[in-house]
């Protein structure tokens, strides 16, 4: 393939994996809604077309209306600039996941992910943790009491979990020996017995699923987690005085980072894209990204079921389950899965 | 001259720290209850509540009221719970007047009053629960709220403020069928309850949120003047329902759950407890409903019923004076404390001889219980604050009156 066609394939899939995360995002706010909305004992968005399948974009159209309001004495550049590093760097981490395997369109045989990259998972980490400038910087730069009290929170939370989330790959990264997420898709394939999948989860990393799990809620400042925006404390946290897109901003930043967090559990612990594959062609290449989609549905859906579950941690009870807690059982995860590795 | 700073100011003692606004406009202040925080990191060192966000001024204005247009103003002071205010100050000027309410009505202010008990426990359980993050109960509780809301529409043809008790009995018979409806309401309500509680009591996150946070010793919660159950809570026993009877509380079996640790959790069971008290307190009002009527047999108080009014000429004579120029009660003064869902509700009334009260001054719960939030929080976290504040359960309109 050209320089000019691999150009050209990129371009085209930039622009789907976009749209797609996006959409995404867009609908899993209704999906909380509607989900939280039935936990709750009320129906959730129902006005805006049938069973509200409109609502996130008139949410996106009074966003976008809404005055924009910047606190007289906020530093500008900064209280600027945090919305974007939040947003791109959430936006950033789709780059280099895998959605399926290779497909073919035409004479072009390209993969379902825009860069495959040996040190994806790198990539993702380091991307993520950027992040947290966005947050540290929008909770600094507005000037606002409750703000910095929420940036503060959200940094060290961030921070802390990101260690226990980190050390938590390790265990898998052992197994596949490869920092690709293609690679690591790879070696789940197959199953024992005919019908037990490999999947990471089940040969024997499910104590670091569980830390995963624990650590992306913090990551994406999810009850029990929220900490950071927590509204009964501090009003909305670090984003308190954004208004308009500004903050429609943070909110997408924060949903694509959940996307991103459920399509790495997916890809790491479950299996990524593997699943009966039948039928005509195109269906055969379309099949595993259906696959995929569901388990990414069924992480998000774990996500709003705990949301309307459970109540929030206080600041210090989070920390010490984060270092106390998680960051011990990874690295005895780490240990035990060396062992096993070098025995076998 | 502190009374003329409207705005209090607290300014940090020393570089470290940082003076927090929390309020009167947050969402966790229940109303609008202004905190000022001075804190090092997240920790309290000080704390300086300042009311008077939702001062109305209804002492004062039941002065230029009839007697019986006090009523509808008490409604207003604690909105959770219109009848318990409602019981209060009808009990007060009953006892000036030296009126015998019938003990139908006795039964049915006593059913109502559970009830009110049970809404106000409920938006109480609901906001604190929302307050520490659990969204889902605070839906769960209004779901039933909602309910006893209808159950005192249909009695009284308002939802909160209600206004239902009249000085020497109510202001009408229930309408036909109300009884069945609250039976139906008292009998799926238990189950409710376990819901509740199967959310909150044994999840380790609430009771991490709760357990030994905010505590209050006994000798504290008695020096700060607390009541109801942020008293109860703190181990020492005081019910008036039980302890000073009124309006026929000695007829009904019921327990009052105390509790001896003092923290956020302690005053989370007790009040929970009390839901279930209420519960079987309603049940049994159910039971035994005296037959007769509702109105006391005193017709230079009482207003006279509609269908006598249009054809008797007393009943006429006795409308036209009571509404225009109301009733004199005796000369005297009298305090009446009732038990309501926050604590010791006194209504204290003064009578000149003449038709409007010369003074009534309310001793509401929540005024006196908020004084125990400071001993509460020095030294914790501002989730802590948080914790604290819906422990107490108060309510700004009967802080500031």
């Amino acid at each position: 393939m050209g320089i000019g066609t691999y150009i050209l394939v990129s371009l085209v899939k930039i622009a789907i994996a976009l749209a797609i995360l996006l959409t995404a995002v867009a609908y899993t706010t209704l999906l909380e809604r509607k989900v939280v909305g039935h936990i709750q004992n009320r129906w959730g968005p129902s006005r805006v077309g049938p069973f509200g399948i409109w609502q996130p974009l008139a949410d996106g159209l009074k966003f976008i209306f809404k005055e924009d309001i910047t606190p007289p004495f906020a530093n500008k550049p900064l209280y600027m600039l945090a919305p974007i590093i939040a947003l791109t760097t959430a936006l950033t981490s789709i780059a280099v996941i895998p959605i399926g395997p290779w497909i073919r369109v035409g004479s072009i045989n390209t993969p379902l992910q825009i860069a495959d990259v040996n040190i994806g998972l790198l990539i993702i980490l380091g991307v993520t943790s950027v992040g947290v400038y966005g947050v540290a910087l929008a909770g600094w730069s507005s000037n606002s009491k409750y703000s910095m009290l929420g940036g503060l929170r959200a940094s060290a939370q961030m921070v802390s979990y990101e260690i226990a989330l980190g050390l938590s790959l390790i265990g898998v990264l052992i197994y596949t020996g490869s920092f690709s997420l293609r690679d690591i898709v790879d070696s789940q394939a197959g199953t024992w017995l005919g019908f037990i999948p490999k999947w990471n989860l089940f040969r024997g990393q499910f104590v670091a699923f569980f830390i995963y799990i624990m650590a992306a809620y913090a990551e994406t400042n999810r009850i029990p987690f929220d900490l950071p925006e927590a509204e009964t404390e501090l009003v909305a946290g670090y984003h308190t005085e954004y208004s308009s897109m500004k903050f429609a901003m943070f909110f997408m930043a924060e949903y694509a980072n959940m996307v991103t967090v459920a399509c790495l559990a997916s890809i790491l612990f479950l299996g990524g894209w593997s699943g009966p594959v039948f039928g005509p062609p195109i269906v055969q290449s379309l099949l595993p990204v259906f696959w995929f989609a569901l388990r990414v549905f069924a992480f998000m859906f774990i996500y709003i079921w705990v949301r309307g579950t459970l109540p929030r941690f206080r600041y210090d009870q989070l920390m010490a389950f984060g270092w106390k807690f998680l960051l011990p059982l990874a690295i005895a995860n780490i240990v035990v899965t060396s062992l096993v590795v070098a025995l076998k | 001259m502190v009374h003329m700073t409207p705005t209090p100011v607290l300014d940090p003692s020393d570089d470290k720290t940082m003076v927090l606004n929390m309020g009167p406009q947050h969402p966790s202040t229940h109303g609008v209850l202004r905190l000022l925080l001075e804190i090092d990191g997240e920790t309290i060192v000080r704390i300086m509540p300042d009311i008077g966000y939702l001062h109305t001024g209804i002492e004062k204005t039941c002065e230029a009221k009839f007697y019986q247009q006090v009523v509808p103003l008490t409604d207003r002071i604690d909105y959770l719970c219109p009848m318990t205010n409602n019981l209060a100050y009808c009990l007060a000027v009953e006892k000036l007047l030296g009126l015998e309410i019938p003990p139908k009505a006795q039964w049915i202010r006593v059913m109502l009053n559970e009830l009110t008990r049970i809404n106000s426990h409920l938006v109480w359980l609901g906001t604190h629960a929302m307050d520490i993050g659990a969204m889902t109960v605070f839906l769960y509780c209004f779901r039933e709220r909602e309910d006893v809301l209808r159950l005192f529409e249909a009695v009284s043809g308002q939802r909160m403020m209600t206004s239902y008790f009249r000085i020497g009995g109510l202001a009408l018979e229930p309408p036909l069928g109300f009884f069945d409806r609250v039976k139906n309401f008292n009998d799926r309500f238990p189950p409710n309850i376990d819901e509740y509680e199967s959310l909150l009591t044994s999840n380790p996150i609430w009771t991490g949120r709760t357990k030994g946070i905010a505590c209050l010793s006994g000798e504290d919660a008695i020096a700060l003047c607390a009541t109801g159950p942020t008293l109860r809570a703190s181990g020492v026993d005081v019910d008036l329902r039980r302890d000073k009877p009124y309006s026929g509380y000695e007829k009904f079996q019921f327990n009052v759950p105390v509790s001896h640790d003092g923290d956020v959790f302690a005053r989370y069971v007790v009040r929970v407890q009390e839901l279930r008290e209420s519960q079987k307190i309603v049940k049994q009002a159910l039971e035994g409903i005296p037959e007769g009527s509702v109105k006391a047999d005193a017709p230079h108080v009482v207003l006279p019923d509609r269908e006598k009014m249009k054809t008797q000429m007393e009943a006429l004579i006795y409308h036209f004076k009571i509404v225009t120029e109301g009733f004199t009660v005796p000369e005297g003064e009298v305090y009446m404390p009732i038990e309501s869902p926050r604590g010791e509700m006194g209504y204290y009334v003064v009578s000149d001889g003449t038709a409007k009260p010369y003074r009534v001054h309310m001793r509401s719960p929540s005024f006196a219980n908020l004084q125990a939030l400071r001993k509460m929080c020095e030294g914790r976290l501002i989730a802590d604050v948080v914790a604290a504040i819906g422990s107490i359960d108060i309510v700004l309109g009967d802080c500031d009156r």
